[in-house]
């Protein structure tokens, strides 16, 4: 709709519209100062506290046939330093710690005890890629049963003989797809997919899903600085698929 | 206005300091607050020439004078209201993190085909990225995407419920009028005469832009939430595809991103202007 204005009522109305620009203007301005490192900081934290509310416990990660499954020599080997820590596997034995009515020292034979599950589900990585993976293994809901852990309890951390640790919330921990994993494409884990026991939850990036499992722990309070390995490099915590 | 009104007027502005003090107060009170831009403006300016024009109140107005006041008046259109000028410059720069920090994320794995053998599709230089590593540009990515998010939202929520989606939004009769339009800007074809305050071509731009938004943001939603989204996941044909998906939505927006500078640029300061103010001086349209 055009109007006829007075060439300096036409600036002033101009001058004040421009002025109700500013909040973009502070916000183009905090995006790109020195505040930038803290704002992402909080986006991350928001995006983390977004991702456990869109959590369903209880849905489903799309499984796959035996056919769509990529070989076993096409599942790619990822590590963040040795790929083979040289777990003496015979020795092993996962300590387990924390708010348990058991804790103490648990052999792979106990694990694989438990109702064995088998799936074929996609691997993500947070690089991009993906693979669809045949996996076996108990859940891990089963697991924490077996040495009594306090379910209310908000977190589950591992620590791994490769020096790498991870802790996930308890909601993902409890899922029905998340697995201690002993086994991938029907055969014991290798060494350099993290035998003799890693996580297998395809709800989460693959970052989260330690390999050589050590020790757990559960536990209400993470250490701020040792949440994760990537993630006190700053990848986000939640890590949720 | 009748000479009644006119006579009551004069009355007041004669002896000003007849009226009590209580009546005053309430005058200012009323005159607080600003007017809004659009309706009030115009109708305050005609009553100012006319005060301006310095006619005793029961004279007819001096006709040159009149006219020759509203021949210094400038045609102007409130082109932009204030969410729309707000949400574009979100957009701007979201968008501008968003490319950047995504592609420094596509470098991480420049492929769309297996991870084993992995082959380069795309080899991004560093300098065109945000965030410096992977984990930064993530950072960058799932801070901005919510700006993004929100401003789209805003923007169709206030463009459907204001009807000023009427403007921009490319409907069937537009079709016509695009071809036109296409060859005067890459052919020098004559110039079609404006009709309104987009072009069919500008409108078909700029739809498709927000289509090309659209696409990111749901196509973005599965590759962050691919368990939680599935049945999205699905209508994209899984997550591998929908990496790609989302990889086309963003040429489609970088696609616009040039043509839509070099217009700004060609057209002036009055044009760039206006998505600052809301005010286009001189239109180029009549109505």
């Amino acid at each position: 709709m055009i109007t006829r204005l007075e060439s300096k009522e036409l600036k002033r109305q101009s001058r004040r519209q421009l002025l109700k620009l500013a909040p973009v203007a502070a916000l183009g301005a905090f995006a790109f100062l020195e505040v930038g490192d803290r704002l992402v900081a909080a986006g991350v934290r928001f995006s983390d506290w977004a991702s456990g509310e869109l959590f369903r416990s209880q849905h489903l990660a799309q499984t796959f046939s035996n056919s769509e499954v990529v070989p076993f020599t096409k599942f790619p080997y990822n590590g963040y330093d040795v790929l083979d820590p040289k777990v003496d596997l015979d020795k092993w034995t996962l300590t387990v710690e924390g708010d348990v009515r058991h804790p103490g020292e648990y052999t792979l034979a106990q694990v694989r005890a438990l109702p064995k599950i088998s799936q074929n589900t996609r691997h993500i990585c947070v690089e991009g890629w993906d693979v669809i993976g045949s996996f076996g293994g108990a859940r891990i809901s089963d697991f924490l049963k077996l040495v009594g852990a306090n379910t209310s309890a908000r977190f589950l951390e591992v620590e791994c003989a490769d020096d790498y640790y991870e802790s996930i919330d308890m909601a993902s921990a409890l899922h029905p797809q998340s697995l201690m994993c002993y086994e991938m494409y029907g055969a014991p884990l290798d060494r350099k997919h993290g035998a003799p026991l890693r996580l297998q939850m395809p709800t989460k990036l693959g970052y989260k899903q330690a390999k050589y499992l050590d020790t757990v722990r559960v536990t209400s309070v993470l250490k701020p600085d040792k949440t994760g390995y990537w993630e006190d490099q700053g990848y986000s915590w939640f890590g949720g698929l | 206005m009748s000479n009644e009104d006119k006579n009551e007027k004069s009355d007041q502005e004669r002896n000003p300091e007849d009226r009590k003090p209580e009546d005053r107060t309430e005058e200012k009170k009323q005159a607080a607050p600003e007017p809004e831009p659009v309706p009030v403006a115009a109708p305050s300016v005609v009553e100012k020439t006319e005060v301006k024009a310095g006619t005793a109140p029961d004279q007819e107005p001096d006709q040159p004078a009149e006219e020759a006041k509203r021949a210094e008046l400038v045609r102007a259109a409130y082109e932009h209201p204030l969410p729309i000028r707000m949400t574009h410059w979100v957009h701007a720069i979201s968008l501008f993190v968003m490319v950047t920090s995504g592609l420094r994320i596509f470098r991480a794995f420049p492929s769309f085909g297996p991870k084993i053998p992995e082959k380069v599709l795309l080899e991004v230089p560093k300098s065109l990225t945000l965030g410096g590593w992977l984990g930064g540009a993530l950072q960058w990515h799932f801070t901005f995407m919510w700006l993004f998010a929100a401003s789209g939202l805003l923007y169709v929520a206030y463009q459907v419920t204001s009807g000023h989606y009427r403007t921009v939004l490319f409907t069937p009769r537009d079709v016509p009028g695009v071809w036109p339009m296409a060859r005067h800007y890459f052919f020098f074809g004559p110039k079609p005469a404006a009709t309104g305050q987009y072009n069919p071509l500008q409108k078909l731009a700029y739809c498709s832009t927000i289509g090309f938004g659209l696409l990111s943001l749901l196509t973005g939603m599965v590759l962050y939430k691919p368990a939680q989204f599935s049945w999205l996941a699905f209508l994209f044909g899984g997550f591998h595809l929908t990496r790609i998906w989302h990889f086309a939505a963003m040429c489609g927006l970088l696609a616009f991103i040039p043509g839509h500078l070099i217009m700004v640029l060609l057209h002036g300061w009055s044009n760039f202007f206006s998505m600052l103010s809301g005010w286009k001086r001189e239109p180029e349209y009549q109505e």
